[in-house]
């Protein structure tokens, strides 16, 4: 039986400082620490913090020392949440989460904390400068960065299994889950005649597998690092994903990849082919047609389309559904609901994708850009629309193209809010959040698999937290409420 | 929404030359109307939060890759 696919995000910010020194480590650290430092004023209690909390990277209160800005800050969040300096970007990754719905919280929870990030850091600005954050993944200029997914796997499937059947989904889901984007960044004349595409990043792929994430980038990604018990259980990173703002496409991205996974470990595929004849190639072709009527060669000479194949795994999920349930999805409701707006949004992709533009990001974003040019009469080369899809990702209210449209909500505002600060409760998020949230000062390091303790007292204690599963509200409410201070919730975890 | 648009996308290198087409044979019903009011209300709102010299804001935009 599939292990509950335990999920989460990560996504990397584009950055810009306008007025700044072109040092986007140093703007990035400069974001981060003002959001941290404004934690700190807002009650939390850094007086007793040792050397140790070094390693969180928390900083403390009042206008920070320039050499704070280069250094690269690491900083775990009370909701569970890590937020940091990865290369030149702002990363938020969310907390371990049970379901694919509270990854769409937790994911917008992420926005929301980049906000703030930017309220705060304004009055540490001088004058006349000012950070602005995108949830995209690329420059236009060739350069992209990352939304990375995670998927807790069943050590026992080999891996190249796992590689084989999921590939064909990669190359596919683009069509609802692509945030879309104007021309082509494509080296020579590959991307000559593409005024706009699906996906912001698919055509920086070149590789079918392989541990790269900068260079040469793999559909599949080899990353073994599972962050928990590595003879029960795998992490499956994925990094061949857009940054949604959609809800919708976010919800799809992470249920539709989740069950796919979880088809695979249980062997459901039957005798189903779908594998591609060349992903590298079908990846682009897809990203570069937004009629969805290109033709992808399968490996056993046959043609299909992108939708074609994502009917096919569709069909082969809701069999699956009816055989075993959907318990691995973290529940069942919100399984039946994936596999419904699934079907939902193919048969409007196929009726119309502007009929979708309420839940996938490239078809709303190709309906603004296509009324945007009616209106003026622009060209595709024109830059006030490489402007518009640029803003469309713009994190401010004010100024984001995304918020001014009327898409479909999976989460309400006072949830998200809750969830800047509040943990998931089924998974060890829990523990992690609640122990920075009582006794921050007591923490000398979170992990995502394991906690450092400084009582003051020698030696620093480790609590490791191997299986993502437990840890949660369940197992660890009542013994925290019960527990006056950490050397008691010590005390009571070794009894 | 589908009632208004049921027509397949066609390739938006070709819709700019015949714009008013559509609008010529039909009489507009009252709810696409609306949402065409709603659209050029939408419009109207990007103009004016569109930053102002997109040429040198897209130019601007560079980003080191990640990941």
């Amino acid at each position: 039986m599939a292990v509950a696919k335990v999920c989460g995000i990560e996504t990397e910010y584009g950055i810009q400082h306008v007025g700044g020194d072109g040092n986007p480590v140093a703007s990035s650290s400069l974001l981060v620490n003002a959001y941290v430092s404004d934690l700190a004023r807002a009650g939390w209690d850094f007086e007793d913090e040792t050397p140790g909390n070094d390693a969180r990277g928390f900083a403390r209160e009042g206008a920070l020392p320039p050499e704070v800005e280069t250094h690269l800050v690491n900083a775990v969040l009370t909701n569970g949440a890590r937020y940091y300096v990865d290369h030149a970007h702002p990363e938020f990754s969310t907390p371990e989460c049970a379901d694919p719905l509270e990854v769409v919280k937790y994911d917008r929870a992420g926005e929301e904390v980049l906000r703030r990030s930017l309220t705060a850091v304004r009055h540490m600005l001088p004058e006349g400068q000012s950070i602005v954050v995108y949830k995209n993944n690329s420059d236009g200029k060739g350069n992209s960065y990352g939304t990375h997914e995670n998927y807790l796997m069943d050590r026992a499937v080999p891996f190249a299994r796992i590689a084989h059947l999921i590939t064909p989904h990669f190359v596919t889901r683009q069509i609802y889950t692509g945030a879309g984007k104007v021309g082509s960044e494509a080296p020579g004349s590959a991307g000559r005649d593409v005024f706009f595409q699906l996906s912001q990043r698919s055509e920086f792929f070149e590789e079918e597998i392989g541990l790269e994430t900068t260079l040469k980038r793999p559909i599949v990604n080899t990353r073994d690092e599972p962050h928990a018990d590595p003879q029960r259980y795998r992490r499956f990173h994925v990094i061949v994903g857009d940054a949604n703002l959609a809800e919708v496409a976010t919800f799809l991205k992470v249920g539709t990849t989740a069950l796919v996974l979880a088809l695979i470990e249980d062997d459901a595929f039957g005798g189903l082919e779908l594998t591609l004849a060349n992903p590298v190639k079908a990846i682009r072709q897809v990203s570069y047609d937004p009629t969805l009527s290109v033709a992808l060669d399968l490996a056993d000479g046959r043609t299909a389309t992108a939708m074609a194949l994502q009917w096919e795994l569709l069909g082969l999920a809701r069999k699956y559904a009816e055989d075993r349930g959907l318990g691995c999805l973290g529940d069942e409701a919100v399984g039946a609901d994936v596999l419904q707006r699934w079907e939902e949004v193919l048969q409007g992709l196929e009726t119309d994708p502007e009929t979708v533009a309420d839940r996938v990001d490239w078809a709303a974003k190709l309906h603004l850009l296509e009324a945007y040019r009616d209106r003026h009469g622009l060209d595709w080369d024109d830059s006030r629309l490489a402007a518009v899809d640029l803003q469309y990702h713009d994190v401010r209210p004010e100024r984001s193209l995304f918020a001014r449209l009327d898409t479909e909500r999976l989460v309400d505002q006072e949830a998200v809010m809750q969830a800047v600060t509040e943990p998931p409760r089924r998974t060890r998020a829990y523990f992690r959040g609640q122990c920075l949230k009582r006794w921050a000062s007591a923490v000398a390091s979170a992990n995502w698999d394991s906690l450092v303790f400084d009582l003051g007292t020698d030696p620093l204690r480790r609590v490791p937290m191997m299986d993502p599963l437990r840890g949660t509200a369940e197992h660890t409410e009542d013994l925290l409420n019960g527990s006056a201070s950490p050397s008691e919730l010590l005390a009571r975890l070794s009894a | 929404m589908p009632e208004q648009e049921k027509k397949r996308r066609q390739p938006a290198t070709t819709r700019e030359e015949q714009p008013t087409e559509e609008a010529d044979v039909a009489a507009p019903s009252p709810q696409g109307e609306k949402l065409k009011a709603e659209l050029d209300d939408l419009l109207d709102e990007i103009d004016e939060v569109l930053e102002e010299n997109a040429e040198e804001f897209v130019r601007n935009y560079v980003q080191k890759g990640g990941e």
